[in-house]
C-alpha cells in the first residue's frame, strides 16, 4: 500500500471515529434539551453529565487530528478547501465554540440558563448539519476554480436536493447513534427510568434513519453518477450495513443486549461509511483533488505515518486507562463515585 | 480591494492569536503550578494545597476556552491562508501533527487528574498524572513554536521554479529560530502563570485579609515566579542574540538601529521624528552591541543592509520595549518581596506591596500579547521568510469582512463566559468552606502553620 493509501485510511478511520463520539454527544445535547421541555431533565440528565463531562476534550481532539491530518497528508486541501470553506466552516467553529464554552458553564455555572440549554441542544443539530456541508463539497460542482480563484457555489448549493438529504442523514444518524449509545450507559448504570425513555428514542429515530439514508443514496446518484455506480459496485458493503441495522434495532426492540446492539449500530455505520468513502476514490474533491496529486511529499508522508504510530502507542494505553476509570466502572457509571 | 482581503485576513488571524494566546499560556504554565502546589502539600502534609484542587477547577474553564480557540485558529489557518499551508503542509506538517498527539494525551489525563482526587489511596499516585499534563502542554507548546520558528527561518526543503524537492521534515522542525524560541516561549508561560496565581492571591488578601492558605499560595507562587522570572530574562537575551545572527532586521527594526555599526546603543522609547530620527529617548551606550553579541564592541547590522521593502514596520519598537521593561519589573516585584519578608521590621504584606503584586498579573499577559505582535509583525512582509510574502499566503475569498466581525462577537462573548463562570465558581465555594468539607476533623489545626 502506498503511503498516500495509508494516510487516507487512517483519516477516514478517525473521521468515522469522530462521527461516532461525537454523535453521541450532539444527540445528547438534543436529548438533554427535550428532556428539560417535557420535563423529565432530573432523570436524564445525571446520566448524561457523567457520561460527557470527561470525554468531551477528547473528542474535539479527534476532529482536530482529522483536519490537521488531511492538511499534513494532502495540502492541496488546504488550498481548495479552506478558500471555499471560509464561510461554512467558520460557522461551525462558532458553533462548536459555543458548545465547548457550555461545559465550562454546565460544569460549574450557578444554574442552568434556559437559553443555555437551548443553545446546548440546538448545536448539537447545527454543528454535524454544518459539518457535513464538506461531505457534500466533496461531491463536486459546487466548489469552482476560474482564473486561479476557488470560489462556493453558494446558490447551487442552496438549492441542491443532495446538500440537504445530507444535512437530514447527518441530523437524524447523530440522534439515532446517541440514542442508542445512552441506551446502553443507562442499562448499564441500571437506570430502568433513563432506559425506558432512550430506549424509545432508538426505536423512534430508526425508521427515520433508514428513509434520510436512501434518500441521500438516490441523491448522490443524480449528482454523482460516478460515486454512485462505484457504490453499487460494493452493494455487498451495503447490504451489510443494511443487516446490522435491522440485528440493533431487533436487540433493543426485546429490550436485550443493549452493548451488542450499540456495537451494531457502529458496524452498520463503519460499513456504510466505508462504502461511501471507497465509492469516492480517488477524489478528495471531486474533479479537482485526487488522492495521487494531493499528496504530500514522500519523506513527509513517511515521517507522518511513524509520527501516527509513535502517537498511538502513547495514546492507547492512556485511552484505556480512561476508559477503564470511567466507561467501564461498574461503581462510576452508577454514580457512587 | 485585494490589499483589503490581506489587511482582513490579518486581522483576522492576529485577533484569534491574541485571544487563544492568553489561554494557550495558561495552558502551558498552569498545570506546572498544580504540581508543584500538590506535590508540596503532600510532602508537607498541609491540608492548605487544597489550593492544587482549587486551581484545577479553574484550570479547566481556561481549558475549555483553549480548546475551543485552538480549534478555532487550526481550522482557520486553512481558512484565512490557504495558499500558505499549501506550501507549509508540505514542509512543516509534522510538529502540527505531533501537537494534536499532545493535546491528545494532556487531555486524557487531565480527565483522569480532575476526576480522581479522592479515588486513591495514597496521595502520590493522584500527583504522579499530574506529570502527563505538564509534560503534553509542555509539548504542545513546542510544537507549535517549531512552526513559528520554520516561518521565520525556513528550513529543510528547497523550492525551484514553484517546485518543493528535498524536503526534510526534522531540519524544518529544528530549524535555527527553534531553540531560542521554544526556550523562551516556555519560561514566559510558566513565569506568566506564576505571576498570575501570585497576583490572585493578593489579590485575595487585599479583600479579605491575611489567610494563611492566600498567604501560602502568595509565597510559592513569587518564588517560583522569581527563578522563572530570571531564567526568562536569560532566555529573552538568548532570542535577542539569534536575531542579531540570524534574522537581524527583526532587531534592528525594534531598536531603531538604521546604520551597521559597532559599540550600537540600546534605545529605549522615545519616538521618530520627520526625517526618521529617534528623538526623546533613553540611550545605553553599547548596550546593543552588548545585547547581541555580548561584547560592547561588535558589530550590529542595522537596517541599511535590506530593501526597504523588505523590512518591519518600525512601531515594533514599543512592542519590544515594553515586553522587556515589563520582564524587568516582574522579577524587580518578586525578588523585592521577598526582601521585605527577610527583614523583620518589613511587611511585605503592606497595602501598596500587595497593589504592585496584583498589577503584575495584568502586566505578564500584556508581555506576552507584546512579545508575539513583536515576534510576528517583526517577521513582515514575510509569512514565510525570504519564500512567500503575507500578501501571497493570503485568501481571495470576498467574505472575510463579515468572519471578523462574526469572530470578535464570539471572543466578546467566550471572554464573557469564562470571566463570570470563573468568579461564580470561586464565589460560591470559597476556600473556608471547601476546606471544613474536605477536613471536617481537623478542624483544631486551623491556624498552625506560618
Ligand atoms: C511574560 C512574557 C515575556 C517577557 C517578560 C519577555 N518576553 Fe520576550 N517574548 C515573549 C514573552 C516575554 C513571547 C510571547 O513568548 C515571545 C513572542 C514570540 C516568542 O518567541 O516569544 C517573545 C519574543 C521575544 C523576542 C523575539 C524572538 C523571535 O522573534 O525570534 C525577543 C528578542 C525577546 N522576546 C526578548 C526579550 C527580552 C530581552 C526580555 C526581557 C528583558 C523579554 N523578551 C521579556
Ligand atoms: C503555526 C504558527 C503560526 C502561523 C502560521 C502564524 C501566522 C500568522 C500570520 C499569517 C499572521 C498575519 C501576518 C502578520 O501580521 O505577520 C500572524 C500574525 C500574528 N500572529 Fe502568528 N502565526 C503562527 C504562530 C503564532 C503564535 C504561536 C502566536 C501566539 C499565540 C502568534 C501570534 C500572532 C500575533 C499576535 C499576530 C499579530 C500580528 C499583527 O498584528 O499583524 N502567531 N500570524
Ligand atoms: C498558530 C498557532 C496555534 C495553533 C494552530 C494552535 C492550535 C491549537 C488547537 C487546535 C487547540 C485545540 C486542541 C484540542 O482540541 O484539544 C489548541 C489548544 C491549545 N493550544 Fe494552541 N495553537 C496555536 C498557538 C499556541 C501557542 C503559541 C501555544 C503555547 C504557547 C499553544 C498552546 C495550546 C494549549 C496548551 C492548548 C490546549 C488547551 C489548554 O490547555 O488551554 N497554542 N491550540
Amino acid at each position: 500500500m502506498s503511503y498516500e493509501m495509508i494516510g487516507i485510511s487512517v483519516l477516514w478511520i478517525f473521521l468515522y471515529g469522530y462521527i461516532i463520539v461525537a454523535s453521541v454527544d450532539f444527540g445528547a445535547g438534543f436529548f438533554a434539551y427535550y428532556a428539560k421541555l417535557t420535563k423529565k431533565d432530573h432523570i436524564m440528565n445525571q446520566l448524561i453529565s457523567r457520561y460527557l463531562s470527561p470525554v468531551w476534550e477528547v473528542t474535539n481532539v479527534f476532529f482536530v487530528f482529522f483536519f490537521v491530518g488531511i492538511i499534513g497528508f494532502f495540502p492541496d486541501t488546504a488550498y481548495y478547501y479552506g478558500t471555499a470553506l471560509l464561510v461554512p466552516a467558520s460557522i461551525s467553529i462558532i458553533l462548536l465554540a459555543i458548545r465547548g464554552s457550555f461545559y465550562a458553564f454546565h460544569n460549574y455555572g450557578a444554574k442552568k440558563s434556559n437559553i443555555y440549554m437551548f443553545l446546548y441542544g440546538a448545536t448539537g443539530l447545527f454543528i454535524p448539519a454544518s459539518l457535513s456541508v464538506a461531505l457534500t463539497l466533496s461531491e463536486g460542482g459546487f466548489i469552482v476554480e476560474e482564473n486561479g480563484t476557488v470560489s462556493l457555489q453558494f446558490a447551487e448549493l442552496f438549492s441542491s436536493p443532495l446538500s440537504w438529504s445530507i444535512v437530514v442523514l447527518a441530523i437524524v444518524s447523530v440522534l439515532f447513534i446517541s440514542a442508542a449509545f445512552l441506551s446502553f450507559y443507562a442499562n448499564r448504570a441500571q437506570d430502568t427510568e433513563s432506559l425506558k425513555i432512550v430506549r424509545g428514542y432508538t426505536l423512534f429515530w430508526g425508521t427515520p434513519m433508514i428513509v434520510s439514508a436512501l434518500t441521500a443514496f438516490i441523491a448522490i446518484s443524480q449528482h454523482n453518477e460516478r460515486h454512485f455506480s462505484n457504490m453499487m459496485d460494493l452493494w455487498w458493503l451495503l447490504g451489510l450495513s443494511v443487516g446490522f441495522f435491522m440485528i440493533a434495532m431487533w436487540l433493543i426492540y426485546r429490550g436485550k443486549y443493549y452493548g451488542l446492539a450499540f456495537v451494531s449500530i457502529m458496524l452498520q455505520f463503519l460499513t456504510a461509511f466505508f462504502a461511501y468513502g471507497i465509492g469516492h476514490y480517488p477524489y478528495l474533491l471531486y474533479p479537482y483533488v485526487t488522492i495521487s496529486d494531493a499528496a504530500t511529499n514522500e519523506t513527509m508522508g513517511l515521517a507522518l505515518i511513524i509520527a501516527f504510530i509513535g502517537g498511538l502507542l502513547l495514546l492507547i494505553p492512556s485511552l484505556m486507562l480512561l476508559m477503564k476509570l470511567f466507561l467501564f466502572d461498574a461503581d462510576y457509571v452508577k454514580g457512587k463515585k | 480591494m485585494e490589499m483589503d482581503t490581506v489587511l482582513l485576513s490579518r486581522l483576522i488571524t492576529a485577533m484569534t492569536l491574541g485571544f487563544h494566546v492568553i489561554f494557550a499560556t495558561i495552558g502551558v504554565g498552569v498545570p506546572l503550578m498544580i504540581c508543584i502546589a500538590e506535590f508540596v502539600g503532600i510532602k508537607k502534609k498541609d491540608r492548605h494545597y487544597i489550593l492544587a484542587k482549587r486551581w484545577a477547577r479553574g484550570f479547566v474553564i481556561t481549558v475549555a476556552i483553549g480548546v475551543v480557540t485552538g480549534t478555532a485558529i487550526g481550522l482557520q489557518l486553512s481558512l484565512v491562508w490557504p495558499n500558505f499551508m499549501r506550501v507549509a503542509g508540505n514542509v512543516i506538517a509534522l510538529p502540527l501533527f505531533m501537537e494534536v498527539f499532545a493535546f491528545f494525551f494532556e487531555a486524557i489525563f487531565l480527565g483522569i487528574y480532575l476526576y480522581t482526587w479522592d479515588r486513591f489511596k495514597n496521595p502520590i499516585i493522584h500527583w504522579l498524572l499530574s506529570i502527563p499534563v505538564v509534560i503534553g502542554s509542555m509539548f504542545s507548546a513546542i510544537f507549535i513554536t517549531t512552526v513559528n520558528s520554520f516561518m521565520n527561518t525556513p528550513a529543510g526543503f528547497v523550492l525551484e521554479g514553484g517546485d518543493l524537492s528535498e524536503v526534510n521534515p526534522i531540519e524544518a522542525m529544528f530549524s535555527l529560530a527553534t531553540p531560542s524560541k521554544v526556550f523562551h516561549v516556555l519560561t514566559s508561560s510558566y513565569l506568566t502563570c506564576a505571576i498570575l496565581l501570585a497576583a490572585i492571591a493578593a489579590f485575595m488578601i487585599l479583600k479579605k485579609g491575611a489567610s494563611s492558605y492566600h498567604k501560602k499560595a502568595l509565597n510559592l507562587m513569587l518564588a517560583v515566579a522569581f527563578v522563572f522570572g530570571a531564567i526568562n530574562l536569560l532566555s529573552g537575551d538568548t532570542s535577542a542574540k539569534f536575531l542579531a545572527e540570524h534574522q537581524p532586521e527583526k532587531l534592528a527594526a525594534a531598536e531603531w538601529h538604521f546604520e551597521t555599526e559597532k559599540n550600537a546603543d540600546l534605545i529605549l522609547f522615545g519616538w521618530l521624528n520627520e526625517d526618521n530620527e529617534p528623538t526623546g529617548v533613553i540611550r545605553i551606550p553599547g548596550a546593543l552591541s552588548f545585547l547581541a553579541h555580548n561584547d560592547f564592541n561588535s558589530e550590529v547590522i542595522g537596517l541599511d543592509q535590506f530593501p526597504e521593502d523588505e523590512t518591519p514596520p518600525l512601531w515594533v519598537h514599543y512592542m519590544f520595549d515594553f515586553m522587556a521593561v515589563i520582564g524587568m519589573v516582574l522579577v524587580a516585584v518578586s525578588f523585592f518581596y521577598f526582601v521585605l519578608k527577610k527583614l523583620k521590621k518589613w511587611n511585605e504584606l503592606s497595602k501598596p506591596m500587595l497593589l504592585m503584586i496584583v498589577s503584575t498579573g495584568p502586566l505578564a499577559f500584556l508581555a506576552v500579547e507584546f512579545g508575539w505582535i513583536y515576534a510576528e509583525v517583526g517577521r513582515q512582509p514575510w509569512i514565510i521568510r525570504g519564500y512567500m510574502t503575507v500578501a501571497e499566503g493570503a485568501t481571495t475569498s470576498p467574505y472575510l469582512g463579515l468572519m471578523f466581525f462574526l469572530f470578535l462577537g464570539l471572543y466578546i462573548v467566550l471572554a464573557i463566559v469564562c470571566l463570570t463562570t470563573l468568579t461564580k465558581l470561586f464565589r460560591q465555594n470559597p476556600v473556608e468552606a471547601e476546606l471544613e468539607r474536605q477536613y471536617p476533623v481537623k478542624e483544631e489545626r486551623e491556624n498552625d502553620e506560618l
